[in-house]
Parts: C-alpha cells; sequence; structure tokens
C-alpha cells in the first residue's frame, strides 16, 4: 500500500508523506506559503497568520494543519495575498520599524514580505508605540520597537535544562518578549548568534557585529524571500 | 523710507535657508541676515541607539555627501573600539574608505560647480532666470553639461563599489570596512569604456579647471572683488602639511597666513572651538576659543583648505596648486568666488588619488576590520565637500549612545556667509529703490560659493527655497521677494 498522499495546491498536485504539514509538502514540491512565526526544527504554532490558506471555504493556517489525500488548497491568489500584505502592513503600524537604519535590513524576512507583498505604505495609521531596549546583556541586544511577538525565540533559545531565555511579560497591548536578565547576562557566545539568527527580525541583535555584511552579500539583495523553494520546482 | 527685503527660497544650494536685508530710509543696507529655518535633532533622536548603528543612521542627514558624515561616524567609533584615532586602521582598512571618500568629493564638487553654480558664469548674475539652470546649461553648452553629468556619475560609481549604494552605504563599520574591492569592480573604475574611467576624469577635471580660469581672466575684477572680506580659515591637514581630506591635524591661519591653531590633535577639539547660539537662526555659530566671538570666526572648505595646506600630494593638482597660491603672493585668498576656484583644483586632486587607488593592490587585502581596547568617547573629524566635520559620540558600558555632538562643515561657515550676505548687499542694493531678479540672485551667488549644505547644518528636513525681505527702519515690511 503506498505512503503518499497527493493534493493540489492551486491546482498543482502535490506528493506528500502522512503527518506534514501543508507548508511542509508545499516547500517538498517547490511551491512558497509565507510564513513568519514558523521556524524549520521547531513545532508550528500558527500565530503569526501568514501562511493563510483557503481550504474547503474556510481559511487555515497552513503551518499547522496536516496534509490530507485528495485535498484543494488555494494559497496564491490575489484575495490571500491581500491578507498576507495587511498582515505585514499591521505589523509594521504596530512595532517601530526604521529599514533605512537596522543592521537586519537584508536579511530581515518582515521586509523581505514587504517587498514580496509590493508594500509601499501601510492602508493603517502608525501607532508609534513607546518602546524601550533593553542592552544589559553583554552579548545580546533585545530591541523592543522591532519585536513581532512570533515567539521563534522562546521556543528555540534555551539551556541544558531546557529553560528558555526569552519569556513573554505583560499582556494585552503592552505584551512583550523580554530576555531573562540573569540568563542574558551568561548567555554563550553560539547561543546568542543563534538567538539572533533566530530572530525573523532586527530584535535580536548580537552586540557589535552590525552591518558585517556588505549591501548585495545580504540574504534578500538579489532574490525575493522564497525563491529558494521555489527555484526547487 | 526704510524697507526689509526677504529672499526665500535661496535657491541652487542644499537645503532651506532665506535672506532678509534691512534698508534704511536713504536705501542703504542696514543688516543683513542668513537664516536657517529648519531644525532636525540628530544629536538628540541618536542617544540610547546602540554605537555601531551611528555611520548609518547618521548619514541619512544628507543625500549629497553622506559618505561624510559615515565616514565621520566611523572615525569616531574607530576610537571607541580601540582601532586609534584614524591611523589604526589595516591598509585595505583605509584605503577602501579614501577611496570612498574621494569618489564622494568628486561627486559633490562636480555636482556643485555643474549642476548649482556653471549657470551663473554661463548666464550671468542677472541672466535670464528661466535658462540659468542645468536645462540652460544643456542646451548652451552641451558638452560642459555631458562632462558634468557623467563626471558626478563616476564619483557615485566609485561609491557603489566601495560602500554597496551610491546613497547611503554600509562600507564603513568600526574599526574598519565590510568589503574589499574585487578585481573587476577595480576595472569597471580603471579600465571602464569612455567616458567612464579614472584617466578621462583627470582629463576632464582640467578642462572644468580651464574653463573657471578662462571665466576669471575675462571677468577678473568682479570674480576677485565679489564678497572679499580678510577671515581666518581652518582645515584638517596632514601632519606633514599636506592637504588630506581623511585624516590629519587642526590647524588654522589667520588672513595674513599667520598660523593661529598649530596641528592640534581633533580628539581635543573641545578645547579649541565654541559655539555660540544667535536667536535667529537655528544654525549655530563656531569661533576659535582663544580668539573670541569677534576674532575666532573662520572659514572652512576648499579656500581654506587651499589656504590652510602646504601642498597637495599629486602633481597635477599641485601645479595648480602652486598658481592658486602665487595669485595672492602666497598670502591666503580671501575672496569668496575663488572658492570655485579651489573646489575645481580639488576635483582634479580627487580624481588623481582615485586614479592612484585603483591602482594600489592593497584594496584586495581581505583583513577588513581591526579592534583593541574599548572606551567610552570617540571624536572622527574628515574634511567633508564643504569644510571640516566633526563627531563626537560617548557611549556607556551598554553600548549605547549617551552623547553627541556633530559641527557640520556648513555650521563652520555661517558667520563667512552672513559676512558674504552683507557684502553682496551692501555691493548691489545700496542706493537702489527697486529690487531686481538679478541683485537678488547675486545674493545667492554669494552663499551659493560656500556650497552650503543647510539641511546637514541645521540637522533639517526639506528642500531649499530663498526669501528676501526689504523692511523699513521702523520694521515695516516694504520689498518681499521669493522664489
Amino acid at each position: 500500500m503506498s505512503t503518499t498522499l497527493r493534493f493540489k495546491i492551486d491546482g498543482k498536485e502535490i506528493i506528500a508523506e502522512p503527518g506534514q504539514t501543508i507548508v511542509e509538502a508545499a516547500r517538498a514540491n517547490g511551491v512558497y506559503i509565507p510564513t513568519l512565526c514558523n521556524f524549520e526544527g521547531l513545532p508550528p504554532k500558527g500565530c503569526c497568520r501568514m501562511c493563510t490558506v483557503k481550504l474547503n471555504k474556510r481559511y487555515m493556517t497552513a503551518c499547522t494543519t496536516p496534509v490530507a489525500d485528495g485535498m484543494e488548497v488555494e494559497s496564491n491568489t490575489p484575495e490571500i495575498n491581500d491578507f498576507r500584505k495587511g498582515i505585514v502592513e499591521l505589523l509594521f503600524v504596530s512595532g517601530n520599524h526604521f529599514c533605512p537604519a537596522c543592521e537586519k535590513s537584508g536579511n530581515c524576512e518582515l521586509q523581505a514580505l514587504a517587498y514580496r507583498f509590493r508594500m509601499l505604505v501601510p492602508r493603517f495609521p502608525y501607532l508609534f508605540p513607546q518602546k524601550g531596549i533593553d542592552a544589559s546583556s553583554p552579548k545580546l541586544i533585545k530591541e523592543q520597537n522591532r519585536c513581532i511577538m512570533c515567539k521563534r525565540c522562546i521556543k528555540a533559545i534555551k539551556d541544558e535544562e531546557g529553560r528558555s531565555y526569552f519569556a513573554y511579560q505583560n499582556r494585552g497591548n503592552k505584551l512583550e518578549v523580554i530576555l531573562d536578565e540573569k540568563l542574558g547576562k551568561e548567555i554563550s557566545d553560539a547561543l546568542a548568534r543563534k538567538a539572533m539568527d533566530t530572530c525573523p527580525v532586527g530584535s535580536i541583535i548580537y552586540k557589535e557585529l552590525g552591518y558585517y555584511q556588505p549591501i548585495g552579500k545580504r540574504k534578500y539583495d538579489k532574490k525575493p524571500i522564497g525563491s529558494d523553494i521555489e527555484i526547487q520546482q | 523710507m526704510s524697507r526689509k527685503i526677504t529672499i526665500e527660497p535661496v535657491t541652487r544650494v542644499e537645503g532651506h535657508g532665506k535672506v532678509t536685508i534691512y534698508m534704511d530710509d536713504q536705501n542703504n543696507v542696514r543688516e543683513s541676515r542668513l537664516h536657517i529655518v529648519e531644525f532636525r535633532g540628530f544629536e538628540r533622536f541618536v542617544q540610547g541607539r546602540p554605537y555601531w548603528e551611528m555611520p548609518v543612521l547618521v548619514q541619512r542627514l544628507c543625500g549629497i555627501c553622506p559618505v561624510s558624515h559615515h565616514l565621520a561616524a566611523a572615525k569616531a567609533l574607530d576610537v571607541i573600539v580601540g582601532a586609534g584615532t584614524g591611523d589604526g586602521l589595516t591598509a585595505v582598512g583605509e584605503k577602501m574608505r579614501r577611496l570612498m571618500h574621494y569618489g564622494q568629493f568628486f561627486q559633490s564638487h562636480v555636482l556643485h560647480f555643474f549642476h548649482l553654480s556653471s549657470p551663473d558664469f554661463l548666464f550671468g548674475f542677472d541672466g535670464d532666470p528661466m535658462k540659468r539652470n542645468i536645462i540652460g546649461v544643456a542646451m548652451e553648452n552641451r558638452e560642459l553639461a555631458v562632462q558634468g553629468v557623467m563626471m558626478r556619475k563616476f564619483g557615485q560609481e566609485v561609491i557603489r563599489l566601495t560602500a554597496g549604494k551610491k546613497i547611503h552605504g554600509t562600507g564603513a563599520v568600526p574599526g574598519g570596512i565590510n568589503k574589499n574591492l574585487t578585481i573587476e569592480e577595480r576595472d569597471e573604475l580603471l579600465k571602464g569604456p569612455d567616458p567612464m574611467n579614472a584617466d578621462k576624469m583627470v582629463e576632464w577635471s582640467i578642462a572644468a579647471l580651464d574653463f573657471f580660469k578662462s571665466y576669471h581672466k575675462a571677468n577678473r575684477k568682479m570674480v576677485d572683488d565679489f564678497a572679499a572680506f580678510p577671515s581666518n580659515h581652518l582645515s584638517m591637514i596632514r601632519k606633514d602639511g599636506a592637504l588630506d581630506i581623511y585624516h590629519g591635524v587642526l590647524r588654522a591661519v589667520d588672513a595674513e597666513g599667520k598660523i593661529i591653531l598649530n596641528d592640534v590633535d581633533y580628539q581635543d577639539y573641545e578645547k579649541y572651538l565654541e559655539e555660540e547660539v544667535r536667536d535667529w537662526s537655528y544654525m549655530k555659530f563656531p569661533y576659535l576659543k582663544e580668539y573670541g566671538k569677534e576674532q575666532g570666526w573662520y572659514r572652512v572648505g576648499p579656500l581654506a583648505r587651499l589656504n590652510v595646506c602646504d601642498f597637495i600630494p599629486t602633481p597635477l593638482a599641485q601645479k595648480e596648486f602652486e598658481e592658486f597660491r602665487a595669485y595672492t603672493n602666497g598670502k591666503p585668498n580671501n575672496m569668496s568666488l575663488h572658492y570655485h576656484w579651489a573646489r575645481l583644483i580639488e576635483v582634479l586632486h580627487c580624481a588623481e588619488v582615485i586614479r592612484d587607488l585603483l591602482n594600489d593592490p592593497d584594496l584586495q587585502n581581505e583583513d577588513l576590520v581591526v579592534k583593541g581596547e574599548k572606551r567610552h568617547r570617540g571624536v572622527g573629524v574628515i574634511e567633508a565637500p564643504r569644510g571640516t566635520l566633526f563627531h563626537h559620540y560617548e557611549i556607556n558600558d551598554d553600548d549605547l549612545v549617551t552623547m553627541a555632538n556633530l559641527i557640520v562643515s556648513t555650521t563652520n561657515n555661517n558667520e563667512p556667509m552672513n559676512r558674504a550676505v552683507n557684502h553682496t548687499a551692501n555691493a548691489m542694493l545700496n542706493g537702489h529703490t527697486e529690487i531686481t531678479e538679478g541683485m537678488m540672485n547675486a545674493v545667492e551667488v554669494a552663499i551659493r560659493a560656500y556650497d552650503p549644505c543647510l539641511s546637514c547644518a541645521t540637522h533639517a528636513l526639506g528642500q531649499m527655497p530663498l526669501e528676501i525681505t526689504l523692511i523699513n527702519n521702523e520694521n515695516k515690511i516694504i520689498d518681499h521677494k521669493t522664489k
């Protein structure tokens, strides 16, 4: 008995394995479904809604929905892409994202998604929230102005005992992801670098590295986000 | 009846300013002022930011010579990261920065001369304003306009290949640079198809200089007398007295050439310089502390640099420098319109330096960054196209900036520009009841000679307009003209 499943994304046949999510199966078949909070190797959370697709007339997060034989998924449609663009715009207006001087510029997934969806200016009013910057760790800076609360750092950056270096603090519009004061002072060099690489935006910065990659060599300088997946087709 | 004349906006300069001229009952100029009406506040909002952001953040002050701010900030941070006070970088680190800076100098000077000032020389100060612009230049003298555009493009390409982008790049980082120059990039500039190569730039720089010199020859009295007044001159120079726009010591001379600030380390600039605030302008008035507000003001920029330095370390520019110095018998040149002459000699010098640097194999080295013991204070000084530029930062133990002070090139020229306006207003307006467009432009020509960047100088935002208001001695506005 065959163990492979077959389903369609925007009419294209996808071959998948049982237990895969739609995002994983799409990726393996050269179809890019944009993600932001999703990070390879971590359990999916579905909190950013960037991977929203339409399945049986319902909107689902493709990073948490397992594949099923014969299902028909809509992803790259004007309607869904406009939703995704709206999410990017909302993230821009709810933080203070000044790309021109941000050292993550060119490597930032949020900026890359904004370019991919051709965001020129957000449809929503800027909130310009009062946010701080925590530079008390000798290795890391937690720049709250740029945090999109994706939780990637909370899930990925843990010590040997499984304690997370990052955590949520406060609730509602006061919610923020903080670096534990004590653990932040002891964090290893390797873990600090991993924290910076895990952050999709410029909210976790490894100190004193700034702008070490020249323009032209950064991840999204030449090709849009997702093109590495699409090339595999 | 006395009057107030306002010129607003001042045109063909970078930024936004206005001129006010007060006339008395006899139609003589009582007082004149160049007001800078913009306000920004970079020094305040960089506080609390990580120090390594400064070169990229602060360069946003300007879109014309951001490289100057980028490098001045990087030099200040070199001190902070323990990479020495400007001369501790690796060979490739310093030479890539120099290439970037000379490229920028070249394009900025060319922009000023061809796009902003050549219309005045080609059509006359009172020429038809519809023609007196770069489009008019292109219609009248196509070859000159094309050279201006292509020379600027070449300078911009040098910046792109060293900083990553033509405007607001990221090349300089604390302690060095983030890229070297590949052989392919070098050859693009060195052996590019005509006219985009370094040799052609040297040739065209000489042609631009000849254009100005022939204009000077035909209009000697006007060029020499226009807004000419004695002043001190301040500049950074190489330790051996050579013209050096990237690194050196501070020297100032008085109007007679006597050294009044003797090759001091710019890390101690606060010992020697002070800034005065006047209530009618957002731009401060710096002066040499030892000589006070009245006697201590000075000029900066191309004219000051050539008055301060002892020689230029490239042969063709040195030859021109000797002619320039001989014109005033070796004494400092105090003629405002000679800024253009000095600027074009610097253009030639930059073209020579760019060509020589491109042939230097050190640019392909890979040891890009050095760091040492961290400090909490750093000052970076560079000669920007418009004059001496100071960046001073202090940081705390968490690597965040706690204090920033910027003394921008144009700020240094504030007093001389005001004097130039006053001089020209007296010469052009005294005894006249009606103000013509040509008279107004003459005032602007005086300002333009200094190539002010008013946005940078006040840390302000916006385009650069000029207005003249004529006020009587009862402070009633009699005439007002806006451009």
